[in-house]
């Protein structure tokens, strides 16, 4: 069996660097989607146990190290930065989402206003701190998203929309950046 | 106009895919009257007022969920998930 090469979807770009804010792709982590079966959280969270993390309520992420457990949805979270334990399989439906998902960075001064333009939702820190997750449109597309820093955010977004939400956010900068340039 | 999702919070109508009437959450038995199963697949009030339907939250948690609101002043009154609400782990 050869040994393919994981590539990222938009396969490592050079990080666009505007307004003192920066928008980075991060590298391929294992990520699986942990749904569990009705009545089985306890189950669930018993099987999660040796990783130290726990289903997470809405909104909201469980972490330890870097392994994290993302709430994605209805009874749905993301498992991501370790394999899926031993046992969880019984309890859960899980499907390896690894490949199907680009995930970008954005850190830096101008971030929560770069994403203020592609939006709707408050993602000032007071409503929205470090350690939410959340699900929301970017412009048409749909994004799970993280805040991981005081002023640093994750994106996920499919495989297939990674290019157009690169430039999406890319040209928020920029009208970021001109505005600044020209005060 | 704002639809506040159980699960996600107060979120814009952009992110909800419109489904309609209530009704289809109250299918017939199968043996029912076909007077039963025109209600139910074509006949539908048009108030001008309160009425509730069903909205879909598919840029968000994915839920169902049942609005009641105000087709005069578009105001939303009351937003229930057709499905129960779980929390994961307390």
């Amino acid at each position: 069996m050869p040994e393919l090469i994981a590539k990222t979807a938009l396969g490592g770009p050079v990080p666009l660097l505007l307004a003192a804010t920066e928008l980075a792709e991060a590298p391929i982590l294992p990520m699986t989607s942990v749904a569990p079966y009705p009545g089985r959280e306890e189950q669930v969270n018993a099987a999660l146990k040796p990783l130290g993390v726990a289903f997470p309520v809405p909104n909201s992420q469980s972490a330890k190290g870097d392994v994290r457990l993302i709430w994605t949805g209805r009874d749905q979270a993301f498992l991501i930065g370790a394999p899926a334990p031993e046992g969880l399989a019984e309890h859960a439906a899980l499907t390896d989402q690894a490949d199907g998902w680009a995930r970008l960075t954005l850190t830096g001064p101008q971030a929560e206003a770069a994403l203020a333009r592609l939006v709707p939702i408050d993602l000032r820190a007071n409503s929205f701190p470090i350690g939410s997750t959340t699900r929301a449109p970017l412009g048409h597309m749909s994004m799970i998203l993280s805040r991981i820093s005081e002023n640093g955010f994750e994106i996920m977004i499919f495989r297939s929309t990674a290019r157009t939400a690169w430039h999406e956010i890319g040209d928020a900068l920029e009208h970021l950046h001109a505005r600044a340039s020209a005060l | 106009m704002r639809i506040t999702c159980p699960l996600c919070g107060p979120r814009d109508r952009r992110e909800f895919y419109y489904y309609g009437t209530d009704d289809y959450l109250n299918r017939p038995v199968a043996d029912a009257a076909p007077t039963a199963w025109d209600d139910y697949l074509h006949n539908r009030d048009n108030p001008a007022g309160v009425t509730r339907d069903l909205w879909y939250h598919d840029m968000g948690c994915t839920s169902w969920l049942a609005v009641t609101r105000n087709t005069v002043t578009h105001a939303i009154l009351k937003v229930e998930a057709v499905a129960p609400v779980t929390g994961g782990a307390k």
